[in-house]
C-alpha cells in the first residue's frame, strides 16, 4: 500500500526549480503533487510523478541528485477535522509524521495527503484498522 | 633597539666564521644521532668530513615535510626523549601534525631570537605586550611568550579570540606593544570601534604582525586603524617558531634573519639549485643551534628573496623579503595551517561523502573564511532537510576537531565544481591581501 516518492536535491538559487519542471515537461512526466522544504542554502523537492523510472533516469541525466522514499497516499476527509482525526490516530500510536503534502486531485469526496512516516508498514496498518482509506501506490500515480 | 649588539651586528667576516663552526658542530650531530640524515648522507657519498665550508652545504640533500611526516611522531630528534622539555606541533599534509621538540637550551635558544625580535620591532623591558597569539601546540603564543619574558617586558598572555574581552584588557592594562596575526589585529581595532573604544586613546606604539601572509597596503591600513607602527615577523615550527626572522622598526623594509642561529638559502623549487641573491625562490633552512630538532636544509615552501644589502638599524644579518606565496597548496587561515588534502581525509573517512569538495576562502571584516563546498551525491542525500543539515554539521565539527580550523560547510549540487581537465579545482581564494 505504499507509493513511491522521487526527491531531488536543490541548490538554493535561482531557476533551478524551473530546470526541474522543464525536465519532467521534455521527458513527458506529469507532476501529480510536490513539496518543497528548503533553508537558506539547498531545498528538496518533493515529486509524485506519473512515472517514476522515466522522471529519474532524465533528472539523473541532466546531473541532479535523485532518491526514491516510500510515502503513504491517504484520504482525508473534506471537513472540518478531516486531517485532525489521522494525526491524532498517528500520534496516540506514537508514530511520528516527518512531513505531509497535499495531493491535487481528490478522490471521490476526499481529499488526498501524502504522509512521510516512519516506520511506514505500522502506520498503514494502524490507519487501516480505523478505518482511513490509503491509496495503493499504482493508483495515486495515474488519479 | 639592538639586543645583543655583539651577535646582530657582528662583521660578516666573523659571523661567517662562527656560522661554519655551528654547521659543522651540527652536521656532526645529526650523523651521529638521527638515522634519517646518516643514511640520507650515506646515500649521497658525504661524510661530515665533506663539509669544509658554507659552500659544502649545498651538496646536503634537501629535507621536506614528507621526510618529517615519515619519521612521525619523534623519528627526527637528535637527543634521546629525556633531554626534551617541550613539545610543539603544526599542520601536516595529511592527518599527521608535524612534531618539533626543544630541549632546555633550545627554548632558551628561542627565547633569545624572540626577544631580539622583540626589541627590533621596537620593545624595550618597560612594555606592556599584548600577546594575542593563540598559546598551545601552535608556536605563536609561547614563542612570544618566552621572547618577552626574556626581555624583561611585561606580558599579557591573552591568547586568540574573546575579542571583547582583550578590547576591555587593551583599555584597561595599557599594553604599548601589541603581538598577533595581521588579520587580528584588524579585527580588533573593528571591534573596539564597535565598543565606542578608539586605538587613538589606546597606549600602543609597535605591533608585530605575523603567522599569516600579508601586504604593504595592509601594513598602512593596520598602521592608520590602530595608530602604531606595524613590523612583519617570521618563524615556522620547524625551525624554531617565531624569531626566525624579524623587521626592524627602523627600515621596515625585510626581515633581518638571525643568522648566527639559522643559514637562509633560496633555491629553484624545480630544480633545487641555489640562486643568487635577491632573485625570488623557495625559502630553504638549516639550523645551527638546535639540539632536539635540527633541521638541514629543509624546505619551508615559502617564496621569497634575500637582500644582502646593509641595513640603516645597524644589523648585519641579512634579510629576507615578504613571503609572496607558497610552492605547495597550503592555506593560512586564520593563523592556521591547511592543507586541501587534510581536508580531503576528513571528507574521505566519512562514508557518505564524495570526493568532489571545494574550499573557497574569503577575508570578511578582516577575518579569514573558510567554506566547504561538498556535493550531495546519492549516498548523502536524504529527503528529509534535517538529516542534510546534520550531516552539514558533522563534516564542520570534523573538520574542526582534526584541523582546529572553523569551516561553514555549504552543499551543492553534483557538477557544481568546477572540473577542469578532469581535474577539480580544489581551493579558491578570494582574499586580496
Amino acid at each position: 500500500m505504499r507509493a513511491e516518492q522521487i526527491s531531488v536535491f536543490l541548490e538554493n538559487k535561482a531557476g533551478r526549480l524551473a530546470e526541474v519542471s522543464a525536465i519532467l515537461a521534455e521527458a513527458d512526466v506529469n507532476i501529480r503533487a510536490l513539496a518543497l522544504a528548503d533553508t537558506s542554502d539547498f531545498g528538496v523537492l518533493r515529486l509524485i510523478v506519473n512515472d517514476n523510472q522515466k522522471a529519474i533516469q532524465a533528472l539523473k541525466n541532466r546531473g541532479f541528485t535523485v532518491s526514491k522514499t516510500d510515502v503513504v497516499a491517504v484520504e482525508v476527509e473534506d471537513r472540518p477535522g478531516g486531517l485532525h482525526r489521522i494525526l491524532d490516530i498517528l500520534h496516540q500510536a506514537g508514530i511520528n509524521v516527518e512531513y505531509m503534502y497535499a495531493f491535487v486531485q481528490h478522490s471521490g469526496k476526499n481529499a488526498v495527503m501524502i504522509f512521510r512516516i516512519d516506520p511506514i508498514d505500522e502506520a498503514i496498518k494502524i490507519l487501516q484498522k480505523n478505518k482511513v482509506t490509503v491509496i495503493d501506490g499504482s493508483k495515486v500515480y495515474t488519479m | 633597539m639592538i639586543l645583543d649588539i655583539g651577535f646582530e651586528t657582528m662583521p660578516r667576516e666573523d659571523l661567517e666564521a662562527i656560522v661554519l663552526r655551528r654547521l659543522k658542530a651540527t652536521i656532526d650531530r645529526v650523523y651521529a644521532n638521527v638515522p634519517f640524515y646518516r643514511k640520507k648522507f650515506e646515500e649521497n657519498h658525504i661524510t661530515p668530513n665533506d663539509i669544509k665550508s658554507l659552500e659544502d652545504l649545498k651538496r646536503i640533500p634537501f629535507t621536506t615535510k614528507e621526510d618529517l611526516r615519515d619519521n612521525y611522531p619523534f623519528g627526527m630528534f637528535a637527543v634521546p626523549m629525556d633531554n626534551v622539555v617541550r613539545i610543539h606541533a603544526s599542520s601536516g599534509t595529511t592527518g599527521k601534525p608535524t612534531v618539533v621538540g626543544y630541549t632546555a637550551r633550545d627554548i632558551n635558544t628561542w627565547a633569545e631570537v624572540m626577544a631580539r625580535s622583540l626589541a627590533a620591532g621596537g620593545a624595550t623591558r618597560g612594555d606592556i605586550i599584548h600577546n594575542a597569539y593563540g598559546y598551545g601546540l601552535f608556536t605563536g603564543g609561547l614563542g612570544v611568550h618566552y621572547g618577552a619574558e626574556k626581555l624583561g617586558a611585561s606580558v599579557i598572555p591573552v591568547s586568540g579570540g574573546n575579542t571583547k574581552r582583550q578590547v576591555v584588557i587593551m583599555k584597561d592594562f595599557g599594553p604599548t606593544i601589541l603581538t598577533a596575526t595581521p588579520s587580528y589585529a584588524l579585527h580588533l581595532s573593528e571591534v573596539a570601534e564597535e565598543m565606542g573604544v578608539s586605538f587613538e586613546d589606546l597606549k600602543f606604539k609597535f605591533g608585530i604582525f605575523g603567522a599569516e601572509p600579508w601586504s604593504e597596503n595592509m601594513r598602512e591600513e593596520i598602521e592608520r586603524q590602530l595608530n602604531l607602527t606595524a613590523v612583519d615577523i617570521y618563524g615556522l615550527s620547524e625551525v624554531i617558531g617565531p624569531g626566525v626572522a624579524i623587521e626592524c622598526h627602523e627600515a621596515k623594509k625585510g626581515l633581518h634573519i638571525f643568522e648566527d642561529h639559522f643559514i637562509p638559502e633560496i633555491i629553484d623549487p624545480g630544480t633545487g639549485e641555489v640562486l643568487p641573491y635577491g632573485e625570488a625562490g623557495e625559502l630553504v633552512f638549516t639550523t645551527i643551534t638546535k639540539e632536539a630538532f635540527p633541521v638541514i636544509r629543509y624546505r619551508t615552501r615559502d617564496i621569497t628573496s634575500l637582500n644582502p644589502e646593509p641595513c640603516i638599524c645597524g644589523r648585519t644579518h641579512i634579510r629576507m623579503n615578504r613571503v609572496t606565496g607558497r610552492t605547495d597548496d597550503m592555506l593560512i587561515i586564520r593563523g592556521v595551517n591547511v592543507f586541501p588534502s587534510q581536508i580531503e581525509s576528513v571528507l574521505m573517512e566519512m562514508d557518505e561523502v564524495e570526493p568532489y569538495y571545494q574550499l573557497v576562502v574569503d577575508r570578511k571584516d578582516n577575518l579569514d573564511t573558510l567554506t566547504v563546498l561538498v556535493e550531495v551525491g546519492e549516498r548523502l542525500f536524504s529527503d528529509e532537510v534535517k538529516h542534510l543539515q546534520d550531516r552539514e554539521r558533522k563534516i564542520a565539527k570534523n573538520i574542526k576537531d582534526y584541523l582546529g580550523v572553523s569551516a561553514k560547510v555549504k552543499l551543492v549540487e553534483p557538477k557544481v565544481i568546477a572540473r577542469s581537465q578532469g581535474k577539480a579545482v580544489r581551493v579558491i581564494d578570494n582574499r586580496k591581501i
